[in-house]
């Protein structure tokens, strides 16, 4: 049976990850590709890479993050941040990453999701949907990094992408996001019962039974997680132990 | 000795070059059919889609070579690449393959999540197979497909997997050897069945 998955995410900006991590076991604790090659060897199923940089050179420095990656860590990463071109997407997963995961650049061109699952396929296209609660059944996409409000409903987005080819779902809730109050149960459900694609489930993890319920009572097929790996509260191998514990099949 | 990595445009070759290179293996990155001849191994990657992939490799004909080489030498397919040892595949229409092995290519079907992705366990068949060596029952593995092979023989099958239907997840015949799974991309199980592979090589040469 296929397992639940466990998916570090490293924002990534000019090559360097933010927020400061500090691993004994880590000659360079601001290495991307170190980083990921240390969560490879802990356990983790996937890795995703959010380029944050704020420049014209971020289309440069996304493609060496690729391929610096491809080099070191031997499972499936994702990386976002900015890709809007095809030509663009091509370049990263000619280095090796798995998946691109676009954004923005999906709801202002939706044909963008459709082109490249055709020229790609449908499990190499992340859609990155961020939502953010509004009233009774209605979360709202925002763009540019959680700036930008659109106005469109985040479960019709969600139907709407996979029609168009998307081959997984990264839903992050904005009101959960850095709470670490537990996963929005709420949203993500919402969204798993009208998708017949994958759903990461992301913001708002702080103790391991976030992630149990996540999966368990709105059918998250994997979590992202940030901060309890990042600083060491927990290890992968004990989040999965755990999991294990809770009838969750995971990977050990 | 080396193993040629064969470059036909279809995605990823870089991943299969880091992982044989991390285990300490000769590889060369190819389309040359003579360098593919003077290979001591072959292996077919492939990230894609099934007629693409034939039509690529006839692009480069490399169609012959492979046909008269991958039963003299050792051959790994990866996914795609090995899918297209069999003779026919029902990715969008009925499309060729190089029909080394019998059997044929077809749609997972529609009842269980399409593409099959993310890690699942192996349920091992050939208990003595030397390229599953070290790899235990239950260990996990990574799949991307949305395809999977229907094998004319049900022996040349050394592992399957379960998603709601049962998977052919390894084969081997002879010198053949083929994974639906990424071992490039599984990490320190998916570098031990190319450590095992490099080491079938070493020993036959």
């Amino acid at each position: 049976m296929i397992t639940k998955r466990i998916i570090p995410c490293l924002d990534v900006d000019k090559g360097r990850v933010v927020k400061g991590i500090n691993f004994v076991d880590i000659k360079d604790a601001g290495d991307p590709v170190e980083l990921a090659a240390f969560y490879d060897k802990e356990g983790a199923d996937e890795i995703v890479f959010l380029d944050i940089t704020a420049s014209h050179e971020r289309r440069k420095t996304v493609v060496d993050l690729a391929s610096k990656t491809a080099e070191k860590v031997f499972i499936p990463y994702t990386i976002g941040g900015g890709i809007s071109r095809i030509e663009h997407i091509r370049e990263i997963l000619r280095k090796g990453a798995d998946k691109i995961s676009i954004n923005t650049a999906a709801v202002r061109d939706p044909s963008l999701i459709n082109r490249a699952s055709k020229i790609f396929g449908s499990q190499c296209i992340v859609v990155a949907i961020d939502a953010k609660y509004k009233n009774k059944d209605f979360w709202e996409v925002y763009l540019n990094g959680g700036r930008t409000p659109t106005g469109i409903n985040a479960v019709d987005w969600a139907k709407r992408v996979e029609e168009l080819g998307a081959g997984e779902i990264l839903l992050t809730s904005m009101d959960k996001d850095g709470t670490k109050d537990g996963y929005d149960i709420d949203l993500t459900g919402a969204v798993t019962s009208v998708v017949n694609i994958p759903v990461i489930a992301s913001g708002g993890a702080g103790k391991l039974e976030h992630l149990r319920d996540v999966i368990k009572y709105a059918g998250a097929d994997a979590v992202l997680v940030a901060s309890i790996f990042h600083y060491r509260q927990y290890r992968i191998r004990e989040a999965k132990e755990y999991l294990k514990s809770e009838g969750i099949n995971v990977r050990i | 000795m080396y193993i040629a990595v064969i470059n036909y445009n279809m995605g990823n070759i870089s991943s299969v070059k880091n992982a044989f290179k991390r285990i300490g293996a000769n590889v060369r990155v190819t389309s040359n059919a003579r360098v593919i001849s003077n290979a001591k191994a072959l292996v077919l990657p492939g990230v894609g889609a099934y007629k693409d992939a034939y039509k690529n490799l006839k692009k480069l004909n490399l169609i012959k070579v492979l046909k008269e080489n991958i039963r003299k030498k050792i051959f790994l397919g990866i996914c795609l690449g090995m899918q297209l040892l069999f003779e026919y595949s029902l990715e969008n229409g009925k499309n060729k393959g190089l029909g080394i092995l019998k059997g044929s290519v077809e749609k997972i079907p529609q009842f269980v999540k399409v593409p099959h992705m993310g890690w699942n366990q192996l349920k091992i068949l050939k208990r003595n197979s030397k390229i599953l060596s070290g790899i235990k029952e239950g260990d996990n593995f990574y799949f991307v497909h949305s395809y999977y092979i229907i094998p004319g023989s049900k022996y040349v099958v050394s592992s399957t997997t379960d998603y709601g239907i049962e998977i052919a997840a390894s084969i081997e015949h002879d010198n053949i050897y083929g994974f639906q799974f990424h071992p490039e991309k599984s990490s320190t199980g998916g570098l031990r069945l190319l450590e095992n592979f490099w080491n079938i090589v070493k020993e036959k040469g």
